[in-house]
């Protein structure tokens, strides 16, 4: 019963998120700043998402070479810079940070 | 089919049709599958480790459908923290998709609700970037609301699968957080936003978000994420308008 409530609940305040604000934010005669300014929401959330996720895995800042998710971070992001391509960028990166991982740091 | 007209412009060779649409969306969503496979499957294995039955997790993953609250759901659930508490923290954790949705609503406004409830509802990060961006290129728009249904219900069929599979497997993995796996998920964002930096307003908006979610990250229920995304919003907003009209030239029609 409290499991059927959690999801319940959990997917009704998610699903509030999404929908409705997309069908009020669709009748509203949106100004063309605000629309261009928009544009600038991707870029913006995914670095929000993967600078602290890179820099402080562990919840304080960590700039040692000892932090995988820094070392492989930067590195994928320069395959990702050098060849724009994703599934590259995503096994390179998840490939090093596995063996610096797993293999040079033996966690 | 026999001709193209010669108006149609390059970027455009073939006209836009559903199935079109519709594989497109597919085909851009596959290196985020990828990226999102060790995810749902640590999702799914965690859960359970985490006291949950395996049919609330999937239940979670069927309905609830975001990733990074499920994880944070299901921790406090374990820990034994009271619902009203969870659900909360649920709703500010996603409060970003309202950010997505209000970003994508001029986009879909005119669809009727059949469309708009399932593609709502299956808004996540992914689909997010790569929909936003396929708006946004020049080009035939009537169909690219399947290009957004063919990423989300390839992300949707995915996460649930992994999720199955997490649950099924879960035993027989010591301590899915010991690897780290949760990197395979920021490895995907920093191949999807690096390419879109094709503008100095989107530089300047990725330093300052960047920056941002450092100093904010303190703040309780990933607060700190949503600071930081208006803040980087509003400061490629700034650059863009104070750069001459032949840079912000260039700005058009290219974003994440």
């Amino acid at each position: 019963m409290t499991e059927l409530l959690l999801v319940v609940g959990m997917a009704l305040v998610t699903f509030a998120v999404r929908y409705p604000v997309m069908v009020l934010v669709g009748r509203l005669p949106l100004p063309e700043s605000l629309f261009r300014a928009l544009r600038y929401v991707p870029p913006a959330v995914l670095a929000a998402i993967i600078v602290p996720g890179i820099v402080m895995p562990a919840g304080r800042i960590d700039l040692s070479p000892t932090n995988t998710y820094l070392v492989a971070g930067v590195a994928a992001g320069l395959v990702a810079w050098r060849t724009k391509n994703i599934l590259l960028t995503i096994v390179i990166g998840m490939g090093l940070f596995l063996f610096l991982r797993l293999v040079v740091f033996g966690v | 089919m026999t001709s193209i007209p010669l108006a149609e412009p390059p970027s455009t060779p073939a006209p836009a049709t559903r199935s079109r649409e519709f594989w497109a969306g597919f085909r851009d969503t596959i290196p985020l599958v990828v990226g999102a496979v060790p995810f749902g499957i640590i999702f799914g294995a965690l859960a359970v480790t985490n006291g949950l039955s395996p049919l609330a997790a999937i239940g979670m993953s069927l309905f609830v459908f975001a990733g990074s609250s499920q994880f944070i759901g299901s921790n406090l659930y374990g820990a034994g923290a009271a619902l009203p508490l969870i659900v909360l923290t649920t709703f500010v954790v996603n409060v970003r998709h309202a950010l997505y949705s209000a970003t994508l609503a001029p986009y879909v406004r005119n669809l009727p609700h059949v469309w708009l409830v399932p593609l709502g509802f299956w808004l996540t990060d992914e689909t997010f970037v790569i929909v936003a961006r396929h708006y946004q290129e020049p080009g035939d728009v009537r169909y690219k609301h399947w290009y957004y249904f063919g990423s989300a219900i390839f992300m949707y069929v995915n996460w649930n699968v992994c999720t199955l599979i997490g649950i099924i497997a879960g035993q027989s993995i010591p301590d899915p957080a010991r690897l780290g796996l949760d990197f395979a998920l920021i490895v995907t964002f920093i191949g999807m936003v690096i390419p879109s930096i094709t503008t100095r307003p989107i530089l300047a908006s990725v330093i300052a978000a960047s920056i941002a979610a450092l100093i904010f990250n303190p703040l309780p229920n990933n607060l700190g994420l949503m600071v930081a995304a208006i803040i980087g919003v509003i400061v490629g907003v700034v650059v863009e308008n104070r750069l001459p009209a032949a840079e912000t030239d260039t700005q058009k029609g290219v974003s994440a």
